[in-house]
């Protein structure tokens, strides 16, 4: 693998607004025992739209910005959104004797957060090739 | 200080996402996104284990702060999840983005209560 470390440095640049913003999210919007996670179930569907748009931007409107993609979308994006706080508030969720909450959850996210994607992609073309 | 430690934890876990994910897309040639399904395996066995050992009271806050809001927050992705997937469907590979749903979901949910149930 060849090594590219302006690459790994934006990455790491953008992770770490990502998770702060996602930190800040959570501290507005704590999760309960056995509450529905609203906060990190609005971190992972904005992180979906927005990823959808800026896919839209890179290959549409700036393509050849080699920093772009991975400070925004590896970077920052990645590190706002999580897969790994959604599996384990389902796991704690259930454990917790929420296990409506926790299926609800576990499929609305998915029903949301993938629509998000294409619906930023789609609406983003659009409006560029206006 | 809290800030700090999810700061140093993201710092370290988003481009380890990118560096696995290049490691283990290198040793396949299929379009299936097995290295983003990769970390958000490993990340939730690890989140799963310090968040039973959390409860149990076995591990600080400033663990949890450093390696799980920070390091496995950073670490795993539903953005590039997404991502990967619509794009099965935008070309025409439904089996696969089907595929990449159910297996990301059944793999992490099963590595979470696994790293959960050992240390709760």
């Amino acid at each position: 693998m060849r090594r590219q470390w302006d690459v790994l440095a934006v990455i790491s640049a953008g992770g770490v607004l990502g998770a702060l913003a996602r930190y800040a999210v959570s501290q507005v919007l704590p999760p309960s025992p056995t509450g529905f996670p609203w906060g990190i179930f609005g971190v992972n569907v904005t992180g979906c739209l927005l990823i959808g748009v800026l896919m839209a931007l890179v290959t549409d409107v700036w393509p050849g910005r080699r920093l772009l993609r991975p400070f925004l979308g590896t970077g920052v994006l990645g590190g706002y959104t999580t897969f790994s706080t959604y599996t384990v508030d389902i796991v704690r969720l259930a454990d917790a004797g929420a296990v409506a909450v926790a299926a609800v959850y576990l499929v609305s996210t998915l029903l949301v957060a993938l629509p998000a994607v294409y619906g930023g992609m789609v609406v983003t073309r659009w409006l560029v090739r206006r | 200080m809290t800030v700090l430690l999810v700061a140093l934890g993201a710092a370290v876990g988003a481009p380890l996402r990118y560096l696995v994910d290049r490691a283990v897309q290198a040793r396949h040639d299929a379009v299936f996104p097995w290295g983003t399904l990769t970390v958000n395996v490993v990340g939730s066995l690890i989140l799963g284990l310090l968040t039973g050992a959390a409860l149990a009271g076995a591990v600080p806050g400033s663990v949890t702060a450093l390696l799980g809001t920070g390091l496995c927050g950073a670490l795993t992705t539903y953005s590039t999840f997404g991502y990967e997937t619509v794009k099965l469907v935008e070309t025409g590979s439904f089996g696969q983005a089907f595929a990449n749903v159910a297996v990301s979901v059944a793999a992490g949910l099963a590595a979470a209560t696994a790293g959960y149930a050992l240390t709760a």
